[in-house]
């Protein structure tokens, strides 16, 4: 038996074939497909080429000089006539001028962030917060400038914590200098994130009678890590990337130390000073710098990837 | 336990409510119905200071609370929303464990209390305990709506309030869930003073000992502003009422 005829098929003097077709070719939704995925290639492909043109070098190099030699030795000479491979004086010149930025990008980037997301009256933040903007463009030539001939000598003239005052070149400057560089970054995606926390949870946080701070720190906050959390991996690639401020006021003179006083050369630094200087292709120099830009990239992934870990233990997720 | 006279609100120039009068006795459900934008959200959002986040808008009149003029410039609004707690239309617990969520408002509030013990009983007293004794560490979320609904009852009533006001409790909730909180209202009213707002005429008539009935005056500019039309026993306004736009909007003319 056929399934019965509930109605008669409607007849739009088409034949009955061509009614669910298209009534002609879409070639602009191909277009825009094809456009969007080539958008989305070049950057992994960039990324993959930036990989496989560190990688062949770094591979050479590590033929020429031993690997134990390059991660346990303590002295940097790499283009001296008596080279010394450690690379470890530079890993730490970058840990410790990072790691000063982020002591200052972090929580002033966090306060800036929660004075704009919760405090700040809509007016103040509608000029606030694209001024804040215009110090993420200013050039980070002018940052190494400004931390050289005015954080510096600042810092000398007033130091007063245990220990030299800081050398000319100085890794604490140069890390202060590049905290206040990253922290309109900072606080700019961290209040987008916070801004983006439904008005609900915290009408629901004031009517249990909590005050602003209450609101802010104990359910704005948690419920916005995961974006906090993308604004701190950010601070922490650029920190580690950053060279011109470093190049110019950290000093040249790779240094294994801990004391954000003394002058140190980082990674990136060193890059810039071998790239710029006249180093044969091929030669074994010219592999350090290949080297060097491999460590940098090996150490911001495992800083960025601990991160990660740490603030997802934290982290509150709202639907 | 309220005591409110001439009471206006206004969205910047905008005036949303018009000279409300009206008392509110303690320990019994009090209702406020009437049409949509008929101001009874604003209305409750009045009682317990919550208007005061909202840039912009001005109160006038006067609400007295046990006799305090609860606008006075003595009165701290955070104080004022512990002894007035508040449930929203959409249940909104946050984004932490259930056990998280109800001991959230003692701790701000500097309770000093045994928490564990102070969270079973907000729990039981919002009947919700047996549904999750077993999993109080996991997220708000994984409960259903009602749980979470009957959830932000629990967390409001750990703070202790005097008044609780409910913002169209249930409107986001099927029916079974429903009935639930309507249950664990009427349960509430022996230690609580409650304030419902409710866009569902029968759930008022299931509840409430009183019924405020609101609407919509629209004036030459087209500006639509809420007035208190009546007030009295839920029996006399759902069987007898006195004025005849609130016999229109019960008998289902309007609104």
């Amino acid at each position: 038996m056929t399934a019965p005829e509930l109605a008669a098929s409607p007849d739009l003097g088409l034949g009955s074939q061509s009614l669910l077709q298209a009534s002609r070719p879409r070639y602009s939704e191909q277009v825009i497909k094809s456009v969007l995925a080539l958008c989305g290639f070049l950057s992994i492909g960039t990324t993959v080429a930036i990989i496989g043109s560190l990688a062949v070098p770094t591979v050479e190099f590590f033929s020429e000089v031993s690997v134990v030699e390059f991660f346990t030795t303590r002295e940097w000479a790499p283009l001296f006539a008596d080279a010394k491979f450690g690379v470890l004086p530079l890993v730490t010149g970058t840990l410790v001028t990072t790691l000063v930025a982020l002591a200052v990008c972090i929580p002033f980037g966090l306060g800036a962030a929660i004075y704009l997301s919760e405090y700040a009256q809509r007016r103040r933040r509608a000029i606030l917060k694209p001024l804040l903007e215009i110090l993420a463009g200013i050039p980070t030539v002018v940052y190494g400038f400004f931390a050289l001939t005015f954080v510096t000598p600042l810092l000398r003239d007033v130091w007063f914590l245990p220990g030299e005052a800081p050398t000319v070149f100085n890794a604490l400057s140069a890390g202060l200098v590049m905290g206040v560089m990253i922290l309109p970054t900072v606080a700019s995606l961290s209040e987008d994130a916070m801004t983006a926390v439904p008005q609900s949870l915290r009408q629901g946080a004031y009517g249990l009678g909590s005050n602003k701070m209450q609101v802010s720190t104990r359910v704005v906050l948690p419920a916005a890590l995961s974006g906090i959390v993308a604004a701190f991996v950010l601070a922490i690639s650029r920190a580690m990337g950053e060279t011109m401020i470093v190049l110019i006021a950290a000093g040249g003179t790779p240094n294994l130390s801990l004391n954000p006083a003394e002058g140190m050369q980082t990674l990136t630094a060193f890059i810039a000073a071998a790239g710029i200087g006249d180093q044969p292709t091929g030669s074994t120099g010219y592999k350090t710098i290949f080297a060097v830009g491999s460590t940098l990239f090996a150490v911001t992934f495992v800083l960025n990837f601990l991160s990660i870990r740490l603030v997802r233990r934290f982290r509150e997720v709202y639907e | 336990m309220f005591r409110i006279t001439a009471l206006d609100f206004y969205y910047g120039d905008f005036r949303a409510v018009r000279d409300v009068n009206v008392d509110i006795s303690g320990n019994e459900i009090s209702a406020v119905i009437g049409p949509s934008g008929c101001g009874k959200s604003t209305f409750i959002r009045c009682l317990n200071r919550m208007n005061d986040l909202i840039p912009g808008t001005r109160v006038g009149g006067r609400i007295e609370y046990h006799g305090q003029d609860l606008y006075g410039s003595n009165v701290d609004p955070i104080e004022v929303r512990r002894r007035i707690g508040m449930v929203f239309q959409k249940p909104n617990p946050f984004p932490k464990s259930i056990y998280d969520n109800v001991a959230f408002g003692p701790k701000v509030n500097g309770i000093k209390q045994n928490m564990d013990d102070l969270v079973e009983e907000s729990l039981q007293r919002a009947a919700l305990w047996d549904e999750v004794k077993d999993k109080l560490k996991q997220s708000a979320f994984s409960l259903s709506g009602g749980q979470q609904q009957r959830l932000c009852i629990a967390r409001c009533i750990a703070v202790r309030p005097d008044v609780i006001l409910m913002d169209e409790p249930c409107s986001a909730l099927d029916p079974l869930a429903t009935n639930r909180i309507e249950e664990l209202m009427i349960e509430l009213k022996r230690e609580f003073t409650i304030v419902i707002v409710t866009h569902n005429m029968q759930q008022a008539a299931r509840v409430s000992d009183r019924t405020a009935f609101f609407t919509t005056e629209v004036n030459d500019q087209a500006q639509r502003t809420g007035i208190l039309v009546e007030v009295d026993r839920t029996e006399k306004i759902f069987t007898a009422p006195s004025d005849q736009r609130t016999e229109d909007y019960i008998t289902g003319r309007f609104g």
